[in-house]
């Protein structure tokens, strides 16, 4: 059913067009909006009457009359059409090509808004990743289908990071990378010389061939950076559960997303919530997020890595707090660690991979990877506390026991955490090892005694006493 | 049946115009694949309905057929051991990985059925037919519906019997005859009926030391659990339900993520309950409504939940519901009430949010059934807050229906100390109540060691203050002492780890000699500081390394060393006692 639908407007609020009901299309159908400016703007079918429909214009509405405003009707809810060949080409924020090449030779049709894994077909992700990052492989270990997001600020070298974990991402053992890899970023609301730093990172790396971009800059229309990663998603879905490929996709910046999300809501007039975003925030970013995983009996994976810059740095806020309700966790990046030039900046104490547990141990990695990452945490917790007593009563005012933690804290930032090359994850392992041997045995509580024999030295054993 | 025709149609929420009578809260279906709806507002000839599922593609026109009913769900022996969805119908056997709306219930499968009742007995309602006996689950008995009774003039022979077929025909008060199946429908909104409620002085025995020895939920009872996300909420919740002594535990993943729901699918055949040594599976139902399925559904999923754990608990038996989260039960309820137009209470929430909550945990309790014998429900709620924050709507309102709150601390959770209760902001009240049980445990000194553990982590609390103002060597060896007491009550006692093998699950028996252990070196500590014994040396001592990993190195099978234990700790003691002054601090 395609059907043009002439002069039936009656009236212009925000996003919204309102049309007199002269077609018989169903909710959530898309259209094209044409304005006498000859522009053509994506919408969807919002609302149903008896004799009127509301549209959700998803561009700007501006510049739209009643007069002369075209609206046709293409009988179905938002598609995007797929092929292998979307690998290696640049795409707008809706899925049209903007790298000059041909349009894409669909093979099929997909609508984006995708459909919830039915939970029983999940299969539970356990391939352990490796990236080369101390702070991920050893403290919190990524697993493939697994979402893990980037919490980070202003300024902080999150892009970096991104880059160089989808450039050395690949399975423990392996030399090279898997041949059925691909990479799908999605740029929403990001500065152009964002989007041209992702686009010449993954080019020097090789990696431009088996990537999909996707690209809503910054100055482009705030309300289509809603669909942007749902064609990015949708993109990578195929390629994961169609196509059969291990997809990484990397949606940056989820708090763009999430600003074009309260803009639109306030201009239809919903009853905001906290700090003025939708009640409905949390499903809607769930809906995102959710698309990732494994299937039983399905060959490729999808895994997520997205960036969100946190307002004014605060984990509360909530387009973070309600991102690590969904996600499997959540690397934080540190302001204080970066301003001390520690590279990366991870912020071990808030970062979490919730599906760690599945991926490491002795089936994965090591037997004594769980241990030992128990235990660097517990110790740099007490670190941190120590390091706030001494702030207060001086180094001089601490306890034996205490200024031990203190330089353990501060050899486990400039050794473990701060690093220039990729580390495979036994140099990781040994690293910590190392740095434990500077506490005393009482203090190992993770560990147990054939751990510690075996790893941290016998030299401080019975230490203290 | 009435019909309806949809005038007007935005989201979720639809109005039509109705040829027939329509009840409210009557569950309707919408359009040829008969998505399920409820009616939530009548107007003259116009309803407004709810849709549970994705409604696009919906139009004016579509037809609304009303079931006559309100939102019912099947009951019979085919739910232990699945996984459904909000509306319980069943996720496995799909052919899709994905879930398209339109969900079918469940295909009644064959039981081998042994009545209980013969042709001319008097059947009241609620009464046992009969037993009923699948492959991989546990035997259940067969219920005659909470409103249903009679005399029976037939009944089917023992032998294979299909869910829907009839199980025998009952003559009812006013001469009609129904037949009855080995599965009901009940209405998920209206409590189970019940012969009477009965009061609680047995705790529900969840493994976890934290929780049995020092914040204990009565069986029956009902514990809540906030934390920001990160503290552990679904790692202790799954702690739980793996560990717990209930005969039937229905797992309710409301909004929460799809591969946990994976998790649990993927772990629990494998392991096996601590009590009967069967698969864990066969004694538990698990409800997913992940945080991308329709959101109207997750609202009815938590109904859903406590009305099959009360149809278990109505067959005698002890059920625990655990709910992950509640939050996202809220926020549903929020989201609805707002395309309503309803007027938004605190946090936007609508005004009835309270009530709701109350109206939920009320269906905790401990019964006896129609049938008799005793019956229990036990609710744990997960309560995620916005930012951690425990003053907002959800949680406030929670903590005045609950008995048990375990507060999770996200300093803990960030040193990866596991369960992430935080013993001074969590708290049970009557607890002192399970002091016989702990006697007849085996543990008659449980209330003055609770006592002296809780005191003890108080005043480290505010020592911990004090030593950030003026050092801790600073403070008086006394004080000293007691960080060193607390700090080893947290380590030994309080940390339990979930992915440890022998420490997942800890008796009663085992809690309660570690805890005596831990409350003798107290006193010995206490002694010897007193006669001038510096703490110093009582850290030095080799029996603290010990102490403090035997949790993970001391199994239920082995408490015995727990005794050898002490007898070395006790031998330490006493030879720092006769090592002159003994308080001679090293490395200082």
């Amino acid at each position: 059913m395609r059907l043009t639908v002439e002069g039936a407007a009656t009236r212009l609020e925000g996003p919204l067009l309102f049309l007199r009901r002269t077609v018989d299309a169903g909710l959530g159908d898309a259209v094209e909006v044409r304005g006498a400016d000859g522009r053509t703007r994506l919408g969807r079918v919002a609302a149903l009457d008896a004799d009127a429909m509301t549209i959700e214009v998803l561009e700007s509405t501006s510049g739209l009359s009643l007069a002369g405003t075209v609206v046709r009707f293409i009988g179905e809810p938002l598609s995007f059409g797929l092929a292998p060949s979307i690998l290696g080409r640049v795409f707008n924020g809706v899925g049209q090509p903007i790298d000059g090449g041909p349009p894409v030779a669909a093979r099929e049709r997909y609508p984006i808004d995708g459909l919830p894994i039915n939970p029983v077909a999940r299969a539970s992700p356990r391939d352990f990743i490796e990236t080369g990052i101390t702070t991920l492989d050893l403290m919190n270990s990524l697993v493939r289908g697994q979402k893990l997001p980037l919490f980070s600020g202003g300024g902080l070298p999150h892009d970096r990071l991104a880059v160089e974990i989808a450039g050395h991402a690949r399975l423990r053992g392996a030399a090279a990378r898997d041949e059925a890899f691909a990479i799908v970023f999605a740029g929403i609301g990001v500065p152009w010389e964002s989007a041209e730093y992702f686009r010449r990172s993954l080019e020097q790396g090789g990696a431009l061939e088996r990537t999909a971009l996707f690209l809503n800059l910054a100055s482009d229309s705030s309300t289509q950076r809603l669909l942007t990663p749902r064609y990015a998603l949708t993109a990578a879905e195929y390629l994961a559960f169609v196509e059969g490929r291990h997809v990484l996709a990397i949606l940056t910046d989820m708090t763009n997303y999430a600003e074009a999300l309260r803009e639109v809501s306030s201009s239809k007039g919903e009853v905001p919530s906290r700090k003025g975003f939708p009640g409905y925030m949390y499903s809607d970013l769930a809906t995102l997020f959710e698309r990732a995983g494994c299937l039983r009996g399905m060959g490729g994976t999808l895994t997520q890595l997205s960036i969100l810059t946190m307002p004014a740095d605060d984990i509360g806020h909530p387009i973070p707090d309600l991102t690590g309700y969904i996600t499997e966790g959540q690397i934080v990046l540190s302001r204080d660690l970066d301003r001390r030039g520690v590279y990366p900046p991870v912020n071990v104490l808030p970062s979490l991979s919730r599906l760690m547990k599945d991926g490491i141990g002795a089936k994965y990695t090591h037997a004594d990877h769980p241990a030992l990452s128990a235990q660097l945490y517990a110790a740099y917790a007490r670190a941190v506390q120590a390091r706030v007593l001494a702030s207060v009563v001086g180094e001089e005012g601490l306890g034996d026991t205490d200024r031990r933690y203190l330089a353990f804290g501060t050899a486990f930032e400039r050794t473990l955490v701060s690093q220039t090359g990729a580390r495979t994850l036994e140099e990781s392992m040994d690293l910590g090892w190392a740095l434990l041997t500077g506490l005393p045995r009482t203090e190992l509580t993770r560990l147990s005694d054939a751990q510690i024999a075996a790893h941290a030295g016998g030299g401080e054993a019975g230490s203290g006493g | 049946m009435s019909r309806a025709s949809i005038r007007w149609i935005s989201g979720p929420v639809l109005r039509a115009t109705a040829s027939g009578p329509f009840a409210m809260r009557e569950a309707v279906h919408v359009g040829d694949a008969r998505l399920l709806g409820e009616v939530v507002r009548i107007d003259g000839d116009e309803i407004v309905v709810q849709v549970y599922e994705d409604t696009t593609g919906f139009r004016p026109g579509t037809a609304v057929v009303g079931t006559g009913a309100p939102l019912s769900i099947p009951l019979g022996p085919g739910l232990l051991g699945n996984i459904f969805d909000g509306l319980l119908r069943p996720l496995a056997g799909a052919a899709s990985a994905f879930v398209h709306p339109g969900m079918r219930r469940a295909e009644p499968r064959a039981f081998a059925f042994v009545p209980r009742i013969a042709v001319g007995d008097v059947v009241p309602p609620g009464a046992i037919l009969g037993e009923a006996t699948g492959e991989g689950i546990r035997p259940q008995a067969c219920l005659a519906p909470p409103d249903v009774g009679g005399v029976a003039l037939s009944v089917a022979p023992a032998g294979e019997l299909r869910e829907d077929a009839t199980a025998c025909t009952l003559r009812l008060a006013d001469g009609s005859t129904r037949e009855l199946s080995l599965a009901h429908s009940w209405p998920v909104r209206v409590p189970r009926p019940v012969a009477r409620r009965v009061s609680s002085l047995t705790p529900l025995v969840t493994g976890q030391r934290v929780i049995d020895s020092l914040f204990p939920v009565a069986l029956g009872g009902k514990a809540a659990v906030p934390g920001g996300f990160g503290t552990g909420k679904t790692v202790l919740l799954e702690a739980l339900a793996k560990g717990c002594n209930a005969d039937v535990i229905v797992y309710l993943g409301c909004g929460e993520r799809g591969n946990e729901m994976a998790g649990v699918l993927d772990e629990f055949p494998g392991l096996t309950d601590p009590r009967t040594g069967r698969p864990l599976m066969e004694r538990t139902v698990i409800i997913a409504n992940t945080s991308n399925m329709p959101v109207a559904a997750r609202e009815a999923s938590i109904y859903s939940a406590i009305t099959v754990a009360e149809y278990f608990r109505d067959q005698g038996l002890g059920v625990a519901l655990m709910a992950d989260s509640t939050s996202r039960w809220a926020e549903a309820l929020r989201e609805v009430s707002g395309r309503f137009g309803e007027l938004p209470g605190e946090g936007g929430y609508p005004a009835y949010l309270s009530s709701r909550i109350a109206d939920f945990y009320e269906r905790a309790a401990v019964v006896e059934p129609l049938c008799g014998g005793t019956g229990s429900v036990t609710v744990i709620g997960a309560i995620s807050p916005p930012s951690g924050d425990f003053s907002e709507p959800v949680t406030s309102h929670t903590k005045r229906y609950v008995k048990a709150f375990w507060a999770l601390d996200v300093k803990r959770a960030q040193a990866r100390f596991y369960p992430a209760i935080h013993p001074l902001q969590s708290y049970a009240e009557g607890a002192e109540a399970f002091a016989p049980w702990w006697t007849a445990e085996g543990n008659s000194e449980w209330t003055a060691l609770r006592r002296r553990f809780l005191t003890l982590l108080d005043e480290e609390a505010r020592l911990e203050r004090m030593a950030r103002i003026i050092g801790k060597d600073a403070l008086p060896v006394r004080q000293q002492l007691t960080l060193l007491c607390a700090s080893l009550v947290n380590e030994a006692f309080l940390r339990q780890s979930a992915l440890s093998e022998i420490d997942r699950v800890c008796t009663p028996a085992r809690q309660g000699a570690m805890m005596r252990v831990l409350g003798r070196f107290i006193e010995l500590a206490e002694r010897a500081v007193a006669s001038g014994t510096h703490p110093d040396a009582i850290a030095a001592l080799a029996c603290l390394r010990p102490l403090q990993r035997m949790g993970e190195e001391i199994g239920d099978g082995e408490v015995g060393r727990i005794a050898a234990l002490q007898a070395d700790m006790e031998r330490e003691f006493a030879s720092l006692a006769t090592r002159e002054g003994g308080g001679d601090a090293p490395d200082r």
